[in-house]
């Protein structure tokens, strides 16, 4: 048209992925951020590079994780020959002497897969470590994704049984602190600092546990209707509060266990002695 | 009433090209980034290209990139910005730009479609529908949507792979899903339809890795990836991870 | 001659909000192939942005409710100049409209026992309105959205094709209704035979043909400065109409929603809704007083509390108390909060106090007001469980509009074209009643749909060919603004071209100003001149760049909408010497019982000549005068004889 007011052909100017895609806008930074937005990510890693290294080492360290009447929760239950002697202790030798390391790794691994395939945790590990995004609208820098529709990923799909796995741990856990309210020579009735940081860690795990959104999904999450079930509706609120908090438990649960643990090693190292209450 | 001098970086061209362009722009008292565009069509650039509507974060049209981050232009505040910064707006990028800062919406609207609609209960006539509060809440939560496409958007799995758009509808749409299942009313199972399943057959659920820029980003403040995503994946689980079902299925074949 | 795509439709549906969605759908299911037209995206319409929800008398939270008092409220609220055929239709059919809504997913707040919750409004006796939250309008355009995604589906599985019968045109705009040629008085002729439309992203023009069109474009809002209204409401529709030859009635009827936000400036005139008092917000002036006491007028003196005590038992107890003034109709409330920021005890940004923060809970607040505290917080920076919000009146909806009959909607004058929801006159009579708006989109546009099918379907001599000459004008009227600066044989020519936002700057300004909602002659004859003034320079508004989604260019096309629909405002505000509902003079301050049977038509004055014709000052609008069909006399016996002698006139009355 003369006025030269008619629309221009439309053609695409590069053949590239992703934000660079042909068709998409022209801008060649991957990304406009202009706040922090590595820091989260990176502090992510971090911390959970730490507990990598400092769980490893203690778990295959198999020494120093009893000191009477405490045992580290990454040895509850301690399931080989081997194990130290606990009296009434969640030592149970259903492995046998031919289990020649140490007896943690039969253990964690339940806890651990529990942590691997949780929700907050494949956000946190698929962000800090994968960059799978690094961070919303950052470009991740990978060719292809398939996310979580292959092996190995598609795994993730079995979180509820670790998850019905990690009650059972954590049921362990308690009777550990249960126990914990005896002196080094097996009388009851008494408290220590140790007895506190049990206490604590405890309670972190079991929230941690069950405000799982797996969890979430089968006390009440599944239903159509929770007018027809009102107590697993009561159930589901109650969960869904704790389960706004996952993230915030998942560390503090995170810290809290690896701080008993702790705990264990220097009182059976004899760093110092566990100061008694009463 | 205090005004001042920003210096804007707006994004001009069209699909053959384009980039930033650099303007200084008056701002007043409690303006929003869209007061600031408009300001520019009326007096810079009368034919930069904007799509808007309600300006009340309601009819979300004016989706943009402000900072790099995915935003609502009409609820972005001038005062979350110091006043030396300079602020970059720029189409979206996970959608085919048509021209400034519009975009090609389509491939929602494309993905709208591909979602079986609600089912109506059968025997059960307009003005008899019953259904508790307590029911409808988690569907009205996902009723929010505006459908800004903001975590359409910013959804890695779409914006950083162009291929992935043909197999994954989307946050928007998975939700959409995860709204019908959760309808106290639907009666899609009983027409055969199961909507747990097909979340993960058809509409790609499986690519979701719950990274949560979805629910980062949502302008209604709706927990897609909690309240919606990660119980769709929960109830698929029900449905095609669970060893005894899968057992179940496995005899019924044989026989 | 310009070459355009040209399609053929059966019934073409000009606008995408609830009437034109319930339009489509309706047309569609009864056979019709049919295209929506809209300017924004699919899902984006204004409709969106009601808040407080569908009048409904299904008597879910008060089993006295019925069509009746629905009926009767509606009449109430728009002071009986209401085509009360359109009540009678609406109050009825509304209940069958919600809950149909529902068989296609929507989800309405309920009730204890299961039904669909129904809240208080201003003027209507029950609490009548369907809602979700205060996000009702969304919960409409989605679920009408769905339905229609729900019906291409259909069509998908049977034709291969989503669009093969029924298709959404967005982001288009409809510039033209086109006709057949006027032959002498034949049947053929003068008819609907389709629209001129363009694109908004390309730019590219094209022609839908078809029989029957339905307008469904709504407001006029964006003529005023102060609006809740957003771009989109340009008056499309009620110019399309007038240049294809149909009337606008009582276009003096505007409504200014009492409650709009006043801070900061940008965000000056967004809603807030009127749930906010219906829930238990008051409103208060500077002193701190709860002023709206003071402005209860004669004819309401019996239905509202006379003290804040009974007000507050209301909320509990509303049988055996008065609502509390704050719920009068939002004509008066307007223009109470007018009368107090006039009077020197408005608040600091000049609007006055609406608290809810003392009057319940925070977390009750964030749960029944959940938008509203949103866009505060965010918007405002103002937290409404702790603070009061500043309110004052914006420019909100049009009562008058086309002309339409009241069972088929179809417009005057022009066989094949009709109208629904806000940009068709009639319903609401001088003031309509909050909730009304959405279930009128929902039985209107349902009625227009139909009649449009049922149009479309009986033609017996063929579709009504498109005449090529008017597709021409079409387009070089579409065009004039690229070529603003070039000479033209007019002495207009040779000056520079005009800024389209400055021109309706100023158009915004003029009508806020001299057309508001206080009116007085002498502003108004000058709101006329100026008017015509702004007239003669949008003929030379010029654009840059080229046709791809350029806004300057849009703005410049619909600026021809909104100088058309102003002066039908101005022209009629100035001959209605009264004042009633959305129309108050200052110096005619009372209703005048022998204007309540006038009707005022607008038409354009040379219909032939197109608008580059029309004589600047004159203008292009005359008006006629209309008197009413008397009230069916079982629809009057529902009302006290006591309450019509306010109303009606002496013979009217003994009729």
């Amino acid at each position: 048209m003369a006025t030269g007011t008619e629309p221009p052909d439309t053609e695409p100017h590069t053949l590239r992925g992703g934000v660079h895609t042909g068709t998409r806008a022209a801008i060649d930074a991957p990304h406009l951020r202009t706040d922090r937005w590595w820091l989260a990510p990176a502090a992510t890693a971090a911390g959970l590079l730490a507990f990598i290294v400092y769980s490893t080492w203690r778990a295959f360290a198999d020494t120093d994780y009893y000191a009477a009447p405490y045992v580290s929760p990454f040895y509850s239950p301690c399931l080989a020959e081997r194990c130290e002697t606990m009296r009434a202790g969640p030592n149970w030798e259903i492995f046998g002497s031919w289990w020649a390391i140490s007896p943690a790794i039969i253990i964690l691994i339940f806890p651990l897969g529990f942590r691997l395939t949780c929700y907050y945790y494949r956000k946190a590990y698929y962000r800090g470590f994968w960059m799978s995004p690094p961070a919303c609208a950052v470009a991740e820098p990978h060719g292809k994704y398939t996310g979580e529709t292959r092996f190995p990923l598609i795994l993730q799909n079995i979180h509820r049984y670790f998850f019905y796995a990690a009650i059972l741990v954590a049921g362990v856990l308690t009777y550990d602190t249960v126990l914990a309210f005896r002196d080094e020579h097996y009388a009851w009735g008494h408290m220590g600092l140790g007895t506190l940081v049990f206490l604590v860690n405890i309670v972190l795990i079991w929230a941690y546990t069950i405000s799982c959104h797996s969890c979430r999904h089968i006390v009440g999450g599944k239903l159509k209707h929770f007018s027809r079930h009102p107590v697993r509706y009561k159930a589901w609120q109650v969960v869904g509060k704790l389960n706004a908090r996952h993230m915030e438990l998942a560390w503090a649960s995170l810290v809290s266990v690896a701080l008993a643990d702790f705990y264990v090693y220097l009182v059976a190292s004899g760093v110092f002695d566990d100061p008694r209450f009463f | 009433m205090s005004s001042y001098k920003a210096r804007f970086k707006v994004w001009r061209g069209d699909v053959q090209g384009g980039g930033l362009e650099d303007f200084e722009v008056e701002v007043n008292d409690g303006e929003v980034v869209l007061d600031i565009i408009h300001r520019l069509q009326a007096t810079q650039a009368p034919d930069l290209a904007v799509r808007w509507n309600c300006k009340a974060g309601k009819c979300g049209s004016c989706s943009a990139e402000i900072n790099g981050r995915p935003r609502l232009m009409c609820m972005t505040r001038m005062s979350v910005f110091t006043r030396e910064e300079t602020i970059t707006v720029t189409p979206l990028r996970a959608f085919p730009v048509v021209r400034d800062l519009v975009t090609d919406v389509g491939f929602n609207y494309q993905k709208a479609r591909e979602v079986p609609s609600f089912v109506p209960p059968a025997g059960v006539g307009p003005g008899e529908y019953r259904m508790m509060q307590e029911d409808v809440d988690r569907p009205q939560e996902f009723r929010k949507c505006i459908e800004c496409f903001l975590c359409q958007d910013t959804c890695h799995v779409v914006r950083d792979h162009e291929e992935n758009k043909r197999a994954f509808a989307g946050p928007r749409f998975l939700m959409r899903v995860a709204e019908l299942d959760m309808h106290p009313l639907d009666a899609a199972a009983e027409s055969g339809l199961d909507r747990k399943t097909t979340a993960q057959d058809e509409h790609g659920l499986g690519y979701c890795n719950i990274t949560k820029c979805c629910t980062e980003v949502c302008p209604e403040g709706i927990k897609i990836t909690d309240n919606a995503l990660i119980p769709l994946k929960e109830r698929a689980v029900d449905r095609k991870y669970d060893p005894l079902v899968w057992l179940g299925s496995k005899i019924r074949r044989r026989s | 001659m310009s070459v355009v795509d040209r399609q053929e439709w059966d019934v073409v549906v000009v606008g995408a909000g609830g009437a034109g969605l319930r339009a489509a759908i309706e047309a569609r299911e009864r056979g019709a192939r049919t295209a929506v037209i809209c300017k924004s995206l699919f899902g984006k319409a204004h409709t969106v942005m009601a808040e407080g929800g569908i009048a409904a008398a299904m008597a879910n939270v008060n089993e006295h409710d019925n069509w009746q008092v629905h009926f009767r409220d509606t009449l109430r609220g728009g002071k009986f100049l209401n085509q009360w055929r359109m009540a009678e239709l609406h109050a009825q059919e509304a209940p069958d409209r919600v809950w149909e809504l529902e068989t296609w997913g929507a989800l309405f707040d309920r009730t204890k026992d299961g039904k669909i919750s129904q809240r208080n409004f201003g003027g209507h006796e029950y609490p009548r309105l369907a809602h979700v939250g205060d996000r009702t309008g969304l919960e409409l355009i989605r679920t009408l959205q769905q339905k229609i995604v729900s019906l291409q589906q259909e069509d998908h599985r049977e034709t291969g094709d989503y669009e093969s019968r029924l298709k959404v045109f967005q982001e288009c705009t409809v510039t033209r209704v086109l006709k057949t040629v006027p032959d002498s008085g034949s049947a053929a002729g003068d008819r609907v035979s389709g629209v001129f439309a363009y694109e908004r992203e390309s730019g590219r023009f094209f022609v839908l043909e078809a029989p029957a069109v339905v307008i469904a474009t709504g407001g006029i809002g964006k003529s005023f400065k102060v609006t809740s209204n957003s771009w989109e409401y340009t008056g499309d529709g009620h110019a399309l109409a007038l240049l294809a030859g149909a009337p606008l009635m009582n276009m003096e009827f505007v409504q200014f929603h009492p409650t709009g936000m006043v801070w900061p400036p940008s965000v000056k005139g967004i809603l807030v809704t009127e749930s906010v008092r219906g829930d238990g917000g008051v409103l208060r002036n500077s002193e701190g007083k709860r002023f709206m006491f003071d402005y209860v007028p004669d004819v309401f003196k019996e239905k509202y509390a006379q003290s804040e005590e009974e007000g507050d038992r209301w909320y509990d107890d509303q049988e055996n108390n008065r609502r509390p003034p704050e719920l009068l109709p939002r004509d008066e409330v307007a223009r109470a909060i007018n009368a107090e920021v006039k009077a020197g005890r408005g608040s600091p940004h000049g609007g006055v106090f609406l608290d809810v923060s003392t009057r319940m809970p925070a977390e009750v607040i964030k749960r029944r007001l959940p938008s509203m505290y949103h866009q505060f917080k965010e918007l405002a920076d103002v937290d409404i469980t702790a603070q009061p919000m500043e309110v004052g009146p914006t420019c909100h909806y049009v009562m008058g509009g086309i002309a339409v009959d009241s069972d088929t909607e179809a417009a005057r004058g022009v066989p094949g074209l009709f109208a629904a929801g806000e940009v068709a006159g009639g319903l609401h009579g001088s003031n309509r009643l909050g909730g009304n708006s959405l279930s009128d989109l929902l039985v209107f546009g349902r009625r227009a749909g139909w009649h449009a099918a049922e149009y479309a379907a009986g033609l017996s001599d063929g579709r009504p060919p498109v005449d090529d000459v008017q597709v021409d004008a079409a387009a070089a009227e579409a065009l004039r603004p690229f070529s603003a600066e070039g000479p033209t044989p007019d002495d207009e020519g040779t000056r520079p071209p005009e800024n389209p936002y400055t021109l309706h700057q100023e158009l915004q300004q003029t009508m806020n100003d001299l057309v508001g909602i206080i009116r007085r002659e002498g502003e108004m004859a000058q709101a006329l001149e100026k008017l015509a003034d702004l007239r003669v320079r949008a003929r030379r508004a010029g654009v840059e760049g080229h046709r791809q989604f350029n806004p300057g260019w849009h703005l410049a096309l619909d600026l021809r909408n909104m100088l058309l629909v102003s002066e039908c405002v101005a022209r009629a505000a100035l001959e209605r010497v009264e004042s009633r509902g959305g129309h108050t003079r200052e110096d005619h301050p009372t209703m005048d019982r022998t204007w309540r049977r006038i009707n005022l038509l607008c038409a354009l004055t040379d219909p032939t000549g197109g608008l580059a014709a029309t004589d600047p000052v004159r203008g292009q609008i005359s008006l006629t005068r209309e008197t009413t069909d008397p009230i069916r006399p079982d629809l009057l016996a529902l009302f006290e004889k006591d309450e019509l002698v306010k109303y009606l006139a002496e013979e009217e009355l003994y009729e």
